[in-house]
C-alpha cells in the first residue's frame, strides 16, 4: 500500500512516491536502487516540512517512517539511541513517565527524529537550550559511496556539522543518539500577559526569558494603527512536582480538504480580535499539561487542510538583534496592510547558543513565523516586500518552511551552502536544493 | 509478570502487538514486568526487535533465530522458551507469507510449499504449543489467520485455503483445551499496511495500520475472544461474502 505524499503546506504540488525501508540493513540497497532508477532521492520522515525542502528532486522519496525502533535506551542517564523514523511524540510517550523530556522540541511532536536533525529544529526554549542538534551527540549516516559512517564532533566532524540542519542532503541518517532533560512533572507552570505593542513584547521578553525555560508570543497580524503589534506573551517551565503522565489520545481531525480555504480576511480579523480579548491584560499564572502548552496544534489532526486544496505557505524569518524591533514592526505593518495572514503568527526571541549545524537557521535575534493561504498574490506581491525587509535587516528565512525564496537571497544569507553542496551525497537531492543552488 | 512467546516476531503486526503490551503495562503503572521470547528467521532483525522492546520497558527480550519450516527445530526452541519464561501467558503465532496466487496456480511445487509454510508448519507449532499450555493449565494461544480463510476466492485461494485449515484446526483445538483452562484465539485481520502487503493495490478506506490492529488484538486477548475480526467491520464484510450464493459467487472475480 503506497499512497502519494505531499509536504505539510500542500504546496508546491509535487506528489512524492514513497519507497519504504523497514530495517536498517535495507537502507543501502534501497538507496542504490533509487539512485539507479530515479537518479536521486531524499529521505522523508513524517512530512511536516512546509514547502519543498522535503520533496525529492526525482519525486521518489526514501520513506524512513517505519524505522521507528529504539536501539538502546539508558533511562538512568537520559540518553537514547533510536532509529530516525521515530516521532518525537512516540519518544515522549515512553520518556515522560520515566521523568525525561526532549531538551528541545518544535511546536509539533509529529516530526521524526531524522527530520528534527535535518532541519535542526528549535522551540520555545531556544534562549536556554539552543537547537535540537545541540543535543544529538552522534549519529550513523549512510552515504551512497562510503556506506555507514559514525558522525560526531570528533568522528567525521564535517559530516556531523553538515548533517545537522543539512536538509537530508548529506546521506541517510540510520540512527541517532539523543540526550534528554530531567523533568519532575509533566505539567507546565505558565504566565500569560497581553501586550499592546512590539516595544512591550521586547520588554516582556527581556524580563521573562531569563527566568523561564519556555517563552513565545502570539501576535495579531491583522491589527493596524494604534493596536499594531499587539499580542499575547506566554512563558512557562516544568513544575517541580506532580504526576508524570504522557499525553492522551483525544484529538479532533479535519477529515477532508475543503475545495476552498476556510481562512479569509473576515474570519481572520474576527478570530484574532477575539483571541486577543480572551487573554488577560494583567499577568496571570496557571498550569497546564505539556501538550496544550507546547503542542497546541497537535490537538487538531490534519489542520493544514483548513487552507483548502491550494494549500498554504509559511513565512518564517529571523532578524538580527540590532534590526529586530524596527524590522518586526515593518514586517507586521506590511502584512496587516495586505490583509492576509493567519491565526498563527508567532514571535520569539532566539538566544545566542550556537548550533553545531552548518546551515542551522536560528541565530541571535527575533523570529517571526506566520501562515498564509496560498494564492498567486503572495509570490507576486507580499512575499517580495517581506523579503526585502528581511534582506535589508540582514535576516534570513527558514528552509524547512520555505517554498518561495530566491536563489540569490538564499545563497547570500546562507554562505555555508557551498560547503553543504560539497558534502551532499550524490544520490540525494531535493526540489528545494535544486531551486536555490542549481 | 506477563510472559509472551511470539513466533514470527519480526512481522509488522507482531512487533506492534509487543509494543502494545508494553504500553498497557506502562498505563497500568508499570508494576508488572513484561518478558518476551521472540522467534523468527533473521537473527539481525530479531536482535533489533528485542533491543526496541527493551528500550520500551520490557524486562527481558530473549530471541532465537530458527527456520520454522524445519519441523525438527520446533521442539528445541519451545523448550528454550519454556526454560527462559517459565509459565507462558500468551503465545502469539504470526508466522506466514503472502504467496503469489498467480504463480501458485500454475506451479504445483510453489502451491504446496506455500501451503506447507502457512498451514502445515503452523498446525505443527500449534500442536506443540498446545501441549505446553495444556500442561500449564493456563494461557492464551493467539494465532493470526486471515479473513481470506472465510471463503475461497479466485484472487487468493491458496493463501485462503491454508488460513482456513488453520482456522478450522483452531476451532477444534479451542474446544479441546477450554476445559483445561487454555484459550485459543483465531485472529482474522483484513487489509493491513505492512511490508507484506507492500506493492499491492488495496482499497484505502479498508486498510488498517499495524498499530490499530495490535490494539484490537491486545484487547481481544484480554476479553478471550474466540474469533476476532480486525477491525470488526470485516465480520460484516465476510458475512456478506459468505452469503453470496455459489452460482453468483463463482462469476464474481473477488
Amino acid at each position: 500500500m503506497n499512497s502519494e505524499l505531499l509536504s505539510w503546506g500542500r504546496y508546491p504540488h509535487f506528489p512524492q512516491t514513497p519507497h519504504s525501508v523497514s530495517w536498517r540493513s535495507q537502507v543501502g540497497a534501497t538507496l542504490e536502487t533509487l539512485q539507479r532508477t530515479a537518479g536521486t532521492t531524499l529521505p522523508f520522515g513524517n512530512g511536516r516540512s512546509y514547502g519543498d525542502s522535503c520533496l525529492a528532486e526525482s519525486d521518489h522519496v526514501l520513506s524512513m517512517r517505519l524505522l521507528d525502533r529504539f536501539i538502546a535506551a539508558d533511562w538512568d542517564r537520559g540518553v537514547v539511541m533510536v532509529e530516525p523514523g521515530m516521532t518525537l511524540g512516540e519518544l515522549l510517550a515512553l520518556a515522560v513517565p520515566k521523568g525525561w523530556f526532549l531538551r528541545v522540541t518544535p511546536g509539533t511532536r509529529f516530526v521524526t527524529v531524522g527530520g528534527a536533525i535535518a532541519n535542526d529544529v528549535h522551540g520555545k526554549n531556544h534562549h536556554r537550550q539552543g537547537t535540537f542538534g545541540c543535543h544529538v551527540s552522534r549519529f550513523g549516516l549512510w552515504r551512497s559511496e562510503q556506506g555507514l559512517l559514525n558522525c560526531s564532533a570528533q568522528e567525521n566532524p564535517d559530516l556531523y556539522r553538515a548533517t545537522i540542519g543539512g536538509l537530508g542532503l548529506t546521506g541517510i541518517i540510520v540512527w541517532a543518539e539523543i540526550h534528554l532533560a530531567r523533568i519532575n512533572s509533566s505539567r507546565i507552570r505558565f504566565v500569560t500577559e497581553r501586550f499592546d505593542s512590539i516595544d512591550e513584547f521586547f520588554a516582556l521578553s527581556d524580563e521573562l526569558d531569563s527566568t523561564y525555560e519556555f517563552s513565545v508570543a502570539w501576535v495579531d497580524c491583522t491589527a493596524k494603527g494604534s493596536s499594531a503589534g499587539r499580542g499575547v506573551f506566554s512563558a512557562g517551565e516544568f513544575a517541580n512536582d506532580g504526576a508524570l503522565s504522557a499525553s492522551g489520545d483525544r484529538k479532533i481531525t479535519v477529515p477532508v480538504t475543503p475545495p476552498f480555504s476556510l481562512i479569509n480576511k473576515l474570519s481572520l480579523r474576527l478570530f484574532n480580535a477575539a483571541y486577543w480579548r480572551r487573554h488577560p491584560r494583567k499577568r496571570r499564572s496557571g498550569s497546564a499539561g505539556y501538550e496544550p502548552f507546547l503542542y497546541p496544534l497537535d490537538a487538531i489532526l490534519h489542520w493544514n487542510r483548513i487552507y483548502g486544496r491550494k494549500g498554504f505557505q509559511q513565512y518564517q524569518c529571523v532578524l538580527p538583534p540590532d534590526a529586530a524591533e524596527s524590522g518586526t514592526k515593518a514586517l507586521l505593518q506590511t502584512i496587516a496592510n495586505s490583509g492576509n495572514g493567519s491565526f498563527l503568527a508567532v514571535l520569539k526571541r532566539f538566544g545566542d547558543l550556537r548550533s553545531p549545524g552548518l546551515l542551522s537557521f536560528p541565530r541571535p535575534g527575533v523570529t517571526l513565523a506566520l501562515d498564509f493561504r496560498n494564492e498567486p498574490r503572495l509570490e507576486g506581491g507580499l512575499f517580495p516586500r517581506l523579503d526585502s525587509i528581511v534582506r535589508d535587516a540582514g535576516g534570513r528565512l527558514y528552509p524547512a518552511k520555505d517554498a518561495h525564496i530566491g536563489a540569490a537571497d538564499f545563497r547570500d544569507s546562507y554562505p555555508e551552502w557551498r560547503e553543504l553542496e560539497r558534502l551532499r551525497d550524490p544520490a540525494v537531492n531535493s526540489r528545494f536544493w535544486k531551486r536555490v543552488t542549481q | 509478570m506477563k510472559r509472551y512467546l511470539v513466533i514470527g516476531a519480526t512481522s509488522a503486526i507482531a512487533q506492534a502487538c509487543c509494543r502494545r503490551w508494553l504500553v498497557k503495562q506502562q498505563d497500568g503503572g508499570g508494576a508488572s514486568p513484561v518478558e518476551f521470547f521472540l522467534v523468527g528467521r533473521s537473527a539481525e532483525k530479531l536482535e533489533q526487535v528485542a533491543a526496541d522492546l527493551l528500550g520500551r520497558g520490557a524486562q527481558t527480550a530473549h530471541w532465537k533465530a530458527v527456520d520454522l519450516n524445519e519441523m525438527a527445530s520446533q521442539p528445541r526452541f519451545l523448550e528454550e522458551a519454556q526454560a527462559a519464561l517459565g509459565t507462558i501467558d500468551v503465545a502469539l503465532i504470526a508466522h506466514g507469507t503472502l504467496p503469489d496466487q498467480k504463480h501458485c496456480e500454475t506451479d504445483a511445487d510453489t502451491a504446496v510449499r506455500e501451503f506447507w509454510i502457512n498451514a502445515v508448519v503452523t498446525i505443527a507449532l500449534l500442536t506443540r504449543v498446545a501441549d505446553i499450555f495444556a500442561a500449564q493449565g493456563s494461557g492464551v494461544i493467539a494465532v493470526i489467520t486471515s479473513v481470506a480463510g472465510d471463503r475461497g476466492r479466485p484472487s487468493n485461494y491458496l493463501y485462503g485455503s491454508a488460513k482456513a485449515a488453520v482456522s478450522t484446526f483452531c476451532e477444534g483445538l479451542r474446544a479441546r483445551l477450554c476445559r483445561q483452562g487454555v484459550h485459543v484465539m483465531d485472529i482474522r485481520p483484513g487489509f493491513v499496511d505492512t511490508p507484506m502487503t507492500k506493492g499491492l493495490k488495496l482499497p484505502g478506506l479498508l486498510v488498517s495500520t499495524p498499530d490499530r490492529v495490535a490494539r484490537l488484538i491486545a484487547a481481544g486477548i484480554d476479553r478471550k475472544k474466540n474469533v476476532l475480526y480486525v477491525p470488526k467491520y470485516w465480520a460484516l464484510i465476510l458475512w456478506i461474502i459468505r452469503s453470496i450464493p455459489t452460482p453468483i459467487f463463482k462469476r464474481l472475480s473477488l
